[in-house]
C-alpha cells in the first residue's frame, strides 16, 4: 500500500522548514503548561530573577564568610534616633511592613479583576503602586543616610568590611529597580483596565500576571530582610 | 488554554494571609529587638522567613491551585542554588583560612 502512494500524498503537508518551520514549530499546538502563555512566561521569567537574586545573595555570603574584617552590625548601621533612643532597624521594619501591605492589596486586587469589578479592580492596584513607590522613596531615604551622614561607599565603609558597602548597594539597588520598574508596570495595567481595555474580551489575567511579578518583588524583599539585615 | 484560570477565592483568604505576614514579620523583627543570639537566632529567622516565602509563593501567587506540571518546573531549578551555595560556603571558608595565614 504505502508503496503506491508518492511521498507528497503519504505527507499532504510537510513542515516548512527555515525560518517558517521555526515559527510554526513553536507556534504549534502544543503545551506541557496548562496556563495561558502570558502566565507561563511571567513565571519562567520570574524564575531567571530568582537565580539572578540568589547568585546576589550567594555571593553576599561569600564575601561575608571569607573576609577576616569585622561585618557591620545590621541591627545598628539601620538603626534611627528617634526621640533621643537608637531604634533599632526601625526603618527597615516599617519597609518590610509596606511592601507586605501592597502585597495584600495586589492580591485583592486580582481578586475582583475575576470578578470583572473594574474599579475596584484599578483603584486597588493604584493603591499597591502607591505603596511601591513609598517603599522606593524610604530605600531613597535609606540610601542617602548611609552615604551622606554615614559615608558607605561600594568600595568600603567606616564600620569594618568593605564587602558589606557592595553588597548592600548591589542587593538593595537590583530589589529597588524591580520596585520601582513593578510600580510603573502596574499603573500601566490599573489604566488600561480603568480605560477599559479588558471589558470586550473579558479575560483580565492580566492583572494575575503583573501581580505574579509584584509578589514576587515581595518574595524576594523576605530574603533579603532576613538575610542581609536580621542575620 | 486554562480551564481553572479564575484563581476566584474568598477575600478573606487573602486577608487572613496577610494578617499572618504581618505577625511572622514582626516576630522575626523582635528576634532582632530581644537581641536572641547564636543558633537560636539563625534557626528562628530562617523559619520565619521560609513561612513567609511559602505563604506568599502559595497563596498570594497562586501556586497551590497550579497544576504540577507548572509547580515542579519552577520549584525544582532553584535546588541546583543549593548546590551553588554549599561550594560557595566552602570555598569562603578556604578563602578565609587564607587570609587570615597570609593577609593578616
Amino acid at each position: 500500500m504505502s508503496a503506491q502512494l508518492s511521498p507528497s500524498q503519504s505527507t499532504p503537508q510537510s513542515p516548512a522548514s527555515g525560518w517558517r518551520g521555526l515559527i510554526s514549530d513553536w507556534s504549534s499546538d502544543r503545551q506541557a503548561f496548562q496556563v495561558s502563555w502570558g502566565k507561563a512566561m511571567m513565571w519562567i521569567f520570574l524564575l531567571s530573577d530568582t537565580f539572578v537574586f540568589s547568585c546576589f545573595l550567594t555571593g553576599y555570603m561569600t564575601v561575608r564568610m571569607g573576609t577576616p574584617v569585622q561585618w557591620p552590625n545590621p541591627s545598628e548601621v539601620f538603626a534611627l534616633h528617634i526621640g533621643g533612643a537608637d531604634v533599632p532597624l526601625v526603618l527597615i521594619a516599617i519597609m518590610t511592613f509596606v511592601l507586605i501591605t501592597s502585597s495584600g492589596t495586589m492580591a485583592m486586587a486580582v481578586n475582583f479583576a475575576y470578578r470583572r469589578d473594574r474599579l475596584r479592580t484599578a483603584s486597588l492596584m493604584f493603591v499597591t503602586a502607591a505603596f511601591g513607590a513609598m517603599f522606593v522613596g524610604m530605600q531613597a531615604f535609606e540610601w542617602t543616610k548611609l552615604i551622606v551622614e554615614e559615608g558607605v561607599r561600594p568600595w568600603g565603609n567606616p564600620m569594618g568590611a568593605a564587602q558589606f558597602g557592595s553588597t548592600f548597594f548591589m542587593i538593595t539597588g537590583f530589589h529597588g529597580l524591580h520596585v520601582s520598574g513593578g510600580v510603573i508596570y502596574l499603573l500601566i495595567v490599573a489604566l488600561r483596565v480603568l480605560r477599559g481595555r479588558y471589558e470586550h474580551s473579558g479575560n483580565y489575567q492580566i492583572v494575575e500576571i503583573a501581580g505574579l511579578y509584584w509578589h514576587f518583588v515581595d518574595l524576594v524583599w523576605v530574603f533579603i530582610f532576613a538575610l542581609f539585615y536580621l542575620w | 488554554m486554562s480551564t481553572h484560570s479564575d484563581q476566584q477565592h474568598p477575600i478573606g483568604l487573602y486577608l487572613k494571609i496577610w494578617g499572618l505576614l504581618f505577625v511572622l514579620s514582626t516576630l522575626s523583627y523582635l528576634v532582632d529587638y530581644f537581641h536572641v543570639e547564636s543558633y537560636l537566632r539563625w534557626t528562628l529567622i530562617i523559619i520565619f522567613m521560609l513561612m513567609k516565602a511559602g505563604l506568599i509563593v502559595a497563596v498570594f501567587m497562586h501556586m497551590a491551585w497550579e497544576r504540577l506540571s507548572l509547580v515542579y518546573a519552577i520549584l525544582v531549578p532553584p535546588l541546583c542554588l543549593l548546590v551553588l551555595i554549599v561550594l560557595m560556603a566552602t570555598e569562603a571558608d578556604y578563602t578565609l583560612a587564607l587570609r587570615i595565614l597570609y593577609f593578616r
